[in-house]
Formats: structure tokens, C-alpha cells, sequence
């Protein structure tokens, strides 16, 4: 599934200043792992490296839902999705 | 101010603006030079200052001397006889940034250290995500300061937060969504034009401006950390910022080293904080907000963990109350004490009748509440819920007829 990540600036210098980059996958979870493919050091950032699961100071949406209202990283994704990585330590 | 630290791993970076750890996301905060602050910040010290929160200065982030907000700070703590009797407490003050400076909210405080710090950065325009009273001070602080802003916050916010914001020429952009889809779109386009976000990119500046709020109780009770504190929680962050406030005094010597609670208060319709720590959890699961109290309607609540962490660690409680108790929280501080309140305040005044209640907040102790703006900006929660006036034409005997009806029902 060709989906669309939008990278936040604190993960832009691992992605050479890219902003939105495409990548293939099925499930939310998936396309962390392809990211990671492509930009080593994505995954350890994000994920929680003991669980596994996506860190608490970070959010991810799936066209504008958080995917903790879904079905987490487990998040199935058909094409042309876009999922935004953002830091949850913000607003309030 | 020394460094920016990530509260998680403890990297250190510089002062500039930016809010998380490159590598795990973890919140950035400012650390200071305790040795050094001890030196300068004596209670004579800062007893001769002008009554302002700028008289913790060194405890705040600004490098220099304030730009924006001078006056702010220094609210009235009230003592509450009449509450203390009717929530059935030995002891009650009421800390009323209702009558904060110029916006009516404890939202002064933090943006005039972030306004502050972000001309000191050098920028020119500043934003900010906001349930409403943030969007107000942001929006008359930067047009005092000569800063362009913008403000983004949820469509359905009260009239009354909305003109405010409106008039001081600020631009406003109404989102369709919560506050959690506001805050959202704010962390993606903060960074993208250049502008200082108080609460993203400048946050770790912003939040410590809460601490005046602490340090404000503490002098004003004599120097002393209060047995119980009752805070309302949106995102946690003033209550976590309430107890650095009381370690910092303590560190400094300022006051002793006394036992302390800091309690949390939210609306049932948008509590995950309250949920977590009544189930006896360290993290919370996000909600979608329902609640009057629109100022506290953010259901993925930024430091949610942390004010859970404070919480545990003091041994307080936290709870939450329905749109009605809200109400009624509201009507018993304005007829006990003549304080109107928000929403917000009928949040931390009806928590701390259940939490007195129960026993959680023993009644032979102390206990200051938060009470953190203004009644007029929320008029939309209570038209309708606090009785009517009665109308009569200018003939006096309307009004002695009207007048032995009243004393007729109240015989």
C-alpha cells in the first residue's frame, strides 16, 4: 500500500530534511519499519525499545485519528493514506 | 538559566526554541544554577521587589529583564471562612487569578515568560494553541508588546473567550475539532514559518512560568508550603509545575522542608487524568472531550504522566465532577466569597468538596485551591443556571409588593 508520512522536525535531520516521504505498507507499525529501512535510527525514536509500542511522548495519526481510537499500531492502512508522527509533549 | 534537559534521558541543549529530545521525544525543561540563585534570592531579597511574579525572576527563563507583562503576578490568596465552613474544612484560601493582569487568567503568567523569552530569540510573530484564555492573553500580551499573533483554537469556544481574543487584532483561526486536533495541526505547522509557538516550540519556557503561581501561595501563607494544594488539570501541566515551584523554595531554603499534597481536579466529561489516578494507573487512555469546562477539554493531556507522577509521589488524589457539581462549584465560591470563577473554577472548588468529603482532604487540615480565571469569559455556562432577575416598572408599590413577597417566602 503506497501511504504518505509526514515527518516532524524532530526526526527531519534522519530523513535529509524530508518532509513528506512515501513509503509501502499495511499496517501502521509496517511503515515504521520501512521508514526505518530507509532512514536508520527512525524506529529506536519511536518505539519504546523494551515494549516495542509506541512511545508515550510520541502520537500517531492516521488521516487526522489518533491511532490510540484505533486499532494502535496495528492500525490497518490502505492507499494513499497519511499518517503524521508528532510529539506529544506540546499544547496546554 | 543553564540548559535545556530532556526530562527522559537527560540530554542537554541549548536555549533556543524547542520543546522535545531528538531522540526520544521526551519534554525539555530548564534547568538553573541552584548554588548561584541561593546567593541572590533571599525572602528580604525578593520581599523588596516590586509585587509582580517577576520578583522570582531568577527562577524564571528569561535571560535578560522581562520584555512583556511587568505587572503580571501577584494575585490575592483569599481566606474562605465562608466556603471553609460550607466544604467543611478548619482552614480554605482561595488563590483568585481571576484578577490576574490584563487577561483574567493564570495564562498571564506563562505567556508573559514566553513572550518574554521569544523576543529575547528574536522573533516576531507568536501563536499559540488554546482552549480560549490562553488565546486572550497571548493575543493582548503580544499586541502590548508590538508582536504580530495568531491564535488557534476550537470553533464552539464561548463568545466571550473568542471577542477576547478578537479585539486586540490578534488573528484568530477557529478549527473544526477538539482541542487535541487544534494542538495537532499547531505541532505541524509550528517550526514551518519562523514563529514562536508558546506551547510547542517555546513550551519549556512557557510552562515554567506556572511556578510563580506556587511561589506566589507559598509567600503569601508566611512562607510555607500549604498542607493541600487543589489544582484543575487540562494538560497537568500547572499542577506538575505547582509542586517544581514548592521543591525550588525548598531547595533554596526559602521554606521548610513540610509534607505536602497536590491534588488534581477535572470534569468527568473530559477526565483521563482524574480516570488514571483513581484506578490507580501511570498512564491515562485519551477521551473525547464533553464538558462546560472548555478550558480543561484536552483529552490527550501533554503531561498527563507526569501529573500523575506528582500525584503519586505527594500522595494525592485526584477526582472529577459532572456539569452540574461544576455549576454549583461555581455559585458556592461567588456567594461564599464574591469570587466568580470559570468553568475551571467550579472544577477545583467541586473536587475539593468531594475529595473534603471523603476524607481524602482531612478536615482539620489547610488547603488552597487554584482557581484560575475569570467568570465573565464563561457566561454561556451558567446564563439561565443562576436564577432571574425580576423586572417592575419604577412605581414603588411594584417594589413593596415584590419586596413582602420575598420576605413571605423567606419567613
Amino acid at each position: 500500500m503506497p501511504v504518505t508520512v509526514r515527518i516532524p522536525l524532530t526526526l527531519r535531520r534522519l530523513t535529509h530534511e524530508q518532509e513528506l516521504v512515501d513509503v509501502q505498507a499495511a499496517t501502521v507499525a509496517a511503515a515504521i519499519d520501512a521508514l526505518h529501512a530507509r532512514f536508520n535510527g527512525i524506529r529506536d525514536r519511536v518505539l519504546d525499545k523494551t515494549s516495542g509500542r509506541v512511545r508515550g511522548s510520541v502520537l500517531i495519526f492516521v488521516n487526522d485519528e489518533d491511532i490510540r481510537f484505533l486499532q494502535g499500531e496495528q492500525t490497518p492502512l490502505k492507499d494513499g493514506d497519511e499518517i503524521s508522527i508528532i510529539p506529544a509533549f506540546a499544547g496546554g | 538559566m543553564k540548559a535545556l534537559k530532556c526530562r527522559e534521558c537527560g540530554r542537554e541543549y541549548p536555549l533556543t526554541a524547542t520543546h522535545v529530545c531528538e531522540f526520544d521525544f521526551g519534554p525539555l525543561e530548564v534547568c538553573y544554577d541552584y548554588d548561584r540563585i541561593k546567593k541572590s534570592m533571599t525572602r528580604a531579597a525578593i520581599e523588596s521587589r516590586p509585587q509582580t511574579m517577576w520578583r522570582y525572576r531568577e527562577l524564571l527563563p528569561v535571560a535578560g529583564e522581562p520584555t512583556v507583562g511587568f505587572q503580571v503576578g501577584y494575585t490575592p490568596l483569599v481566606k474562605a471562612p465562608r466556603l471553609a465552613a460550607r466544604l467543611g474544612i478548619r482552614e480554605l484560601w482561595i488563590k483568585n487569578d481571576t484578577v490576574n493582569y490584563p487577561t483574567l487568567s493564570f495564562k498571564d503568567r506563562v505567556v508573559s515568560v514566553a513572550l518574554s523569552r521569544a523576543k529575547e530569540l528574536g522573533f516576531t510573530t507568536v501563536a499559540c494553541a488554546s482552549t480560549g484564555n490562553l488565546a486572550n492573553s497571548v493575543a493582548a500580551n503580544a499586541a502590548a508588546a508590538g508582536l504580530k499573533s495568531y491564535v488557534f483554537i476550537p470553533a464552539d469556544l464561548e463568545q466571550g473567550k473568542i471577542v477576547n481574543s478578537l479585539v486586540y487584532g490578534a488573528g484568530v483561526i477557529c478549527i473544526r475539532g477538539h482541542y487535541d486536533e487544534v494542538n495537532r495541526l499547531c505541532a505541524e505547522i509550528a517550526g514551518k514559518y519562523g514563529w514562536a509557538f508558546v506551547n510547542v516550540n517555546m513550551r519549556p519556557y512557557y510552562a515554567e512560568g506556572s511556578k510563580s503561581m506556587g511561589f506566589e501561595i507559598t509567600e503569601q501563607l508566611g512562607w510555607k508550603i500549604p498542607q493541600h494544594t487543589v489544582v484543575p488539570m487540562a494538560s497537568g501541566s500547572l499542577l506538575t509545575k505547582i509542586q517544581k515551584s514548592y521543591q525550588e523554595f525548598t531547595k533554596l531554603g526559602l521554606v521548610s522542608d513540610t509534607p505536602y499534597q497536590v491534588h488534581g481536579a477535572q470534569a468527568t466529561g473530559c477526565s483521563p487524568i482524574s480516570a488514571a489516578q483513581k484506578s490507580g494507573l501511570d498512564f491515562f487512555k485519551p477521551v473525547k472531550p464533553n464538558t462546560i469546562a472548555k478550558s480543561l477539554a484536552i483529552g490527550t493531556p501533554a503531561d498527563g504522566f507526569y501529573a500523575l507522577k506528582v500525584m503519586k509521589e505527594t500522595g494525592a488524589h485526584a477526582d472529577d465532577v459532572s456539569d452540574e457539581e461544576i455549576r454549583e462549584g461555581i455559585r458556592l465560591l461567588a456567594e461564599c466569597e464574591g469570587i466568580f470563577a470559570e468553568t475551571a473554577g467550579g472544577v477545583t472548588v467541586g473536587v475539593a468538596k468531594k475529595l473534603i468529603a471523603a476524607g481524602k482532604i482531612p478536615a482539620d487540615d489547610s488547603a488552597v485551591l487554584c482557581i484560575t480565571g475569570h467568570g465573565l469569559k464563561t457566561l454561556d455556562a451558567v446564563v439561565g443556571h443562576v436564577g432571574q432577575p425580576r423586572e417592575i416598572k419604577p412605581s414603588l408599590r411594584e417594589f413593596e409588593a415584590l419586596l413582602a413577597q420575598e420576605e413571605a417566602v423567606t419567613a
